[in-house]
């Protein structure tokens, strides 16, 4: 085919069936297209076609591309260079009356030897492992049942995706009626069930419990995510792989390690990689069910960071903190797309 | 499918009827459990105060309008005297709230609250949709160099945390002025979209045969004539539901709307949380805001169903 | 889709879009209409009292003709939404009704228009106010005559329980038998807990109730606003008196850690399920829902409480909080009224300020739901009558005790917030540890504030 640009690193799970370029996706509109299509040969004139009318083909790329580059230098990349100065900085906006001081690597230093800040990563690092691995069984799993083609089951698909389209914001708060022990619903029903006594235990209040709790809400939310991505790895398996198997006689479950589990897996892992980065940068949810608390059990990094710098305005120390988690995140981001493009590969 | 495939009872392929009804009964108790914490909201938007409160919670309630009227009202309370010598109350709202010993004392701030999601969401919607289209063509159809590594970054900008995010754009807009504005919101709004939009329409852009505009080219027309002309009305459908995912971002942000704003461009997901009533939260009323705040988000989902996983995956992944 | 089905749809959804950003654009364009007429913004928390400023200051519109405009934000949010537009000279407030704490930063910040002048100017005398009011809202550096903002609204942390339940015979006689003595509101907080144990599952009216209600809020002050009404009565002090700033051995000294574990034992032993991060409101629910026989809450909601159908008049009494061992304090609350340094119409607020602070006007503020910190007000003879908290509240801003007021005090409170809540909630490691840490918390903070800090 024509000049097809390298396709970008994360278009994974790509299934390109010979034929799929056909006039069949395609959408026509206007008799024009069509007296085009039918009347001019379809074979590439590309030579013509690049001295045209008006502006060349570069200045029309560049002309394109620009705005875009330039709204996100300015919204990301100038702040992102301002953060890296003024994490060399003492400032404190609350006060800023006190003189401006550099102080180096002091910032940088006094988090990387916080306790606590590790406390934080290992809390976040933990939050975004379970939610992702639970998302990753439940998903799968809902994938696996409803790529069994059942009557209806597109309903019950739509049904199961509501959670997905709220505000997690909403959620968070939300959840927190749901979960008191006394007035909400969630400790009745397991009360219910497993005899225990709805006001002896709180979801978002016990030590124990609440780091199980905001994953459970998560995985509420997000599960529906990867069951969408497995569902759609699941149905670009092509059926006549199945019927060789068949053919050889292999049993169901040889059938799922040999056949259906890699095939899916570039799908789970662009999952995960999804999932783990927007987990990483959970705020709005956690914050609104549970503060961080009890104590500091389920104060994820951002919820730190937040504190840092949008209440005790320790700007400077808040800065450093920000750019440790990009550098960790894009860094952790990159590793990972690396070993999804080999799988792709294979 | 071929017949034989069809005619076998253990195919993997096509699973038998007992099978599929399993499948189905899990399915449906896995619905069924997850849609219910959502239907509890949405009825106890329709409880009343004390009803919402209850210990036990109460399944079987009375239900009433109180939630979504304190949703969009600002009472006061008075003595049972003093609302005696008002004149008698006249329309159905007034009269549930006077049962209560309150009076109507003006709008709530809800409905401007919700303006600004639809004029901020729209707004940074329609300038993410059209600088990603127009970036998306120059990608789709150009050879740019360090494309790769472009679109990563433009990938990438998504990476870090809102909340890191915002605090050099907290000071720049001190700066600028450009705290608690619309025009701010919607610019940092299209700035987070417009990544989002560049990866999805590349995808759809990519799947339109270019053999359309370089037969148009081929006649004369000029690239943005072709562009005009051939490209965009079929790319319509992938554009719409770009715009759509576009709006779903910027209608349920928090991160960024509760650091950056507090009034005039607040929106609704820092409003809906902070509903408080008498003592406590107004949990009839929270409930309501949030039936309100998510149906045009389900409506959505029900019109993009075909579109919703390529959408969710940065366009990685089409069906 | 078929052909013209997909031409009608995506007409239809480009023409959606289009109209929609026109309609966004424009709205965005649209300047609100310019304020017609003399106008101030008053900023305040809302709660009760704030709805009874309203109706105060329809007098002071119809006296002098500028119209009032609110902004009142819930308590969780108000020092964040607050702070961060005094911090980025915002010109929502003319007038602000800023939390004590705040005074600090404000005056060094110059967020404040610091009023000596217009004192001297409009005869308004220091002296006429509650001198503990004086030192807490108003003062900065504390104890000298550098005023930034007028008393506002005095109140400290006081109790409220249920007098029906406590003066039923046979709740009455049970207890006597337990405890050998009458049950009465207590006066130390040993008294106290022994009441929240005799209550803490208690059947009363078909339904279990529990002991007491203490604040335990994580995200803003709850949980620090309500340990130190009990760590001030079981010896804790914030440094030397002698030298300020001298921490070591005071917030921290082996009688502090007994009040710290004391207000763990209570919270574990005596409260209702589920409040592990409650603050003002839940604990109104509480009481209010018949959850709970004693309260801890602010005075400002006590004129609301006593209106309640539920459990307000004849059912519900106050007292005022307990002593301990080492001492017989109440936390400070109450805020000053003060205008903004960034504000355009600094001659309006300050007459405002002049109206407000007349004594006619105090006395109709104390009646209609506030709390009046001029002299004249509460030390009439008629005041201890005039509701049935005033004698608690005479005697609680007789014995109030505020938290730091330094410009810093939001890192201050933050860290205390942590490390109690980490102590108290969610059982991280002992009180003495828990103050430890606090010491070095607030040791570092201080220390870039550029203040000179001993530690020993």
């Amino acid at each position: 085919m024509s000049s097809q640009e390298v396709s970008p690193t994360l278009s994974a799970g790509e299934t390109r069936q010979p034929g799929r370029m056909a006039m069949t996706a395609v959408n026509f509109t206007g008799a024009t297209i069509e007296r085009i299509a039918v009347q001019t040969p379809v074979q590439t004139r590309l030579r013509n076609a690049k001295y045209t009318r008006g502006l060349s083909d570069r200045g029309i790329a560049w002309l394109f591309i620009t705005p875009t580059i330039a709204l996100l230098l300015a919204i990301n990349i100038f702040p992102l260079i301002w953060m890296i100065r003024l994490s060399f900085t003492s400032l404190n906006l609350s006060m800023s009356y006190l003189p401006l001081r550099f102080v180096g690597l002091e910032n940088y230093s006094d988090i990387l030897t916080d306790d606590d800040v590790w406390i934080r990563l290992q809390t976040t690092a933990r939050f975004v492992i379970c939610s992702v691995a639970l998302q990753v069984v439940i998903g799968f799993g809902l994938a696996l049942l409803i790529n069994r083609q059942f009557r209806t089951h597109s309903f019950w698909t739509t049904i199961i995706l509501l959670p997905m389209m709220l505000s997690p914001a909403v959620v968070g708060n939300f959840w927190t009626l749901l979960f008191q022990p006394q007035i909400g619903p969630f400790n009745y029903v397991i009360g219910l069930f497993t005899g225990i006594p709805p006001s002896s235990f709180s979801m978002t209040g016990e030590v124990a419990l609440a780091p199980w709790t905001i994953v459970l809400v998560d995985s509420w939310m997000w599960a529906p995510y990867v069951m969408l991505i497995c569902l759609a790895g699941l149905r670009s398996i092509p059926d006549y792989i199945y019927e060789a198997a068949e053919v050889d006689r292999a049993s169901s479950w040889r059938q799922f390690w040999s056949i259906t589990l890699p095939m899916v897996m570039p799908f789970l892992m662009l999952a995960v990689l999804f999932r783990a980065i927007e987990n990483f940068k959970m705020f709005d949810m956690v914050n609104l069910l549970t503060s961080g608390g009890p104590g500091s059990t389920t104060e994820l990094v951002s919820i730190t960071l937040k504190r840092a710098a949008f209440e005790k305005w320790q700007t400077g120390y808040s800065s450093a903190l920000a750019i440790i988690l990009f550098v960790t995140v894009f860094g952790a981001a990159n590793i990972y797309v690396k070993v999804l493009n080999r799988v792709k590969q294979r | 499918m071929t017949a034989a495939a069809k005619s076998t009872a253990h195919s993997v392929v096509e699973a038998s009827p007992r099978v599929k009804g399993f499948a189905g009964a899990f399915v449906v108790l896995y619905a069924v459990v997850a849609i219910l914490p959502l239907v509890w909201i949405g009825a106890t938007a329709f409880k009343s105060q004390s009803d919402a409160i209850a210990y036990p919670p109460k399944v079987i309630f009375q239900p009433t309008l109180e939630g979504y009227v304190n949703l969009f009202t600002v009472r006061t309370r008075q003595t049972s005297d003093f609302i005696a010598s008002l004149p008698p109350a006249t329309t159905w709202y007034d009269k549930l709230v006077r049962n209560h010993d309150m009076v109507i004392a003006g709008p709530s701030k809800v409905v401007p609250r919700f303006v600004n999601s639809l004029v901020i969401g729209f707004g940074s919607t329609f300038l993410a949709v059209l600088l990603g289209t127009l970036a998306a063509y120059a990608f789709s159809r150009f050879r740019i160099p360090l494309a790769d590594d472009l679109l990563f970054f433009i990938l990438s900008t998504r990476m870090m945390p809102p909340v890191a995010v915002a605090i050099p754009i907290y000071l720049m807009y001190r700066q600028l002025n450009l705290t608690d504005t619309k025009i701010g919101m919607i610019l940092l709004y299209t700035a987070v979209n417009v990544s989002l939009a560049v990866w999805l329409l590349k995808g759809f852009i990519d799947e339109i045969p270019r053999e359309y505009e370089e037969a148009a080219l081929v006649d004369g027309y000029t690239r943005l004539q072709a562009l005009r002309k051939v490209v965009l009305p079929q790319a319509v459908t992938g554009i719409a539901a770009t715009a759509i995912f576009c709006l779903i971002f910027s209608w349920n942000e928090y991160a960024f709307a509760v650091l950056l704003t507090s009034g005039d461009a607040q929106t609704m997901p820092p409003f809906i949380p902070f509903i408080i009533g008498e003592g406590g939260q107004d949990w009839p009323a929270v409930a309501a805001a949030t039936t309100l705040f998510v149906i045009p988000i389900v409506l959505f989902t029900i019109v993009l169903r075909r579109h919703l996983l390529r959408g969710i995956t940065f366009g990685a992944v089409r069906k | 889709m078929r052909k013209s089905e997909t031409g009608k749809w995506s007409k239809w959804m480009g023409g959606a879009l289009t109209l929609f950003a026109g309609v966004a654009l424009t709205a965005l364009a649209s300047q609100p209409a310019a304020a017609q007429g003399k106008q101030l913004t008053l900023c305040w928390a809302a709660w009760d009292p704030a709805n009874a400023l309203v109706e105060l200051g329809k007098d002071f519109t119809k006296e002098s003709g500028i119209e009032m405009k609110y902004e009142f934000v819930p308590w969780t949010s108000y020092a964040d939404r607050f702070l961060n537009e005094l911090n980025s000279h915002g010109k929502l407030c003319d007038l602000i009704i800023g939390d004590s704490q705040w005074i600090g930063g404000a005056a060094e910040n110059h967020w404040y228009v610091k009023l000596n002048d217009f004192f001297a100017k409009e005869h308004i005398t220091m002296a006429d106010f509650v001198p503990a009011t004086v030192l807490g809202y108003s003062e900065w550096p504390k104890n000298t005559p550098n005023y930034w903002a007028l008393p506002a609204m005095a109140d400290a942390v006081g109790w409220t329980y249920r007098k029906d339940w406590f003066s039923r015979p046979e709740i009455q006689a049970e207890f006597k038998k337990k405890y050998g003595r009458d049950l009465a509101p207590p006066k130390s907080y040993a008294e106290l807990k022994q009441i929240a144990e005799f209550f803490q599952g208690r059947e009363i009216d078909g339904k279990k109730v529990y002991g007491a209600y203490i604040f335990t809020e994580r995200g803003s002050e709850g949980i620090t606003m309500g340990v130190t009404n009990v760590l001030y009565n079981f010896g804790f002090d914030y440094d030397n008196p002698k030298k300020p700033y001298q921490m070591q051995g005071f917030v921290n000294s082996p009688d502090a850690a007994k009040g710290l574990e004391f207000y763990k034992e209570l919270y574990k032993c005596c409260t209702a399920p589920g409040m592990t991060n409650a603050y003002m409101q839940e604990g109104l629910d509480a009481f209010k829902s018949g959850q709970v026989a004693m309260q801890m809450n602010w005075f400002a909601f006590f004129p609301g409480l006593y209106k309640d159908p539920n459990v307000g008049g004849d059912k519900i009494g106050f007292f005022v909080n307990p002593a301990g061992p080492k001492g017989h304090f109440t936390q400070l609350g109450g805020q000053g009224i003060s205008v903004v340094a960034t504000s355009d119409h600094q001659e309006d607020a300050l007459r405002y300020i002049k109206w407000f602070a007349q004594p006619k006007v105090q006395q109709k503020w104390w009646e209609i739901g506030g709390y009046s910190a001029l002299k004249t007000v509460v030390d009439a003879p008629g005041f201890p009558k005039s509701a049935p908290f005033a004698p608690q509240f005479l005697e609680s801003m007789a014995i109030v005790k505020d938290f730091w007021a330094e410009p810093s005090y939001a890192q201050l409170l933050l860290d205390m917030q942590k490390r109690v809540h980490d102590y108290v909630v969610a059982d991280k490691g002992t009180a003495q540890q828990a103050l430890d840490l606090l010491v070095k918390d607030w040791t570092k903070v201080f220390k870039e504030q550029g203040k000179e800090v001993m530690v020993q």
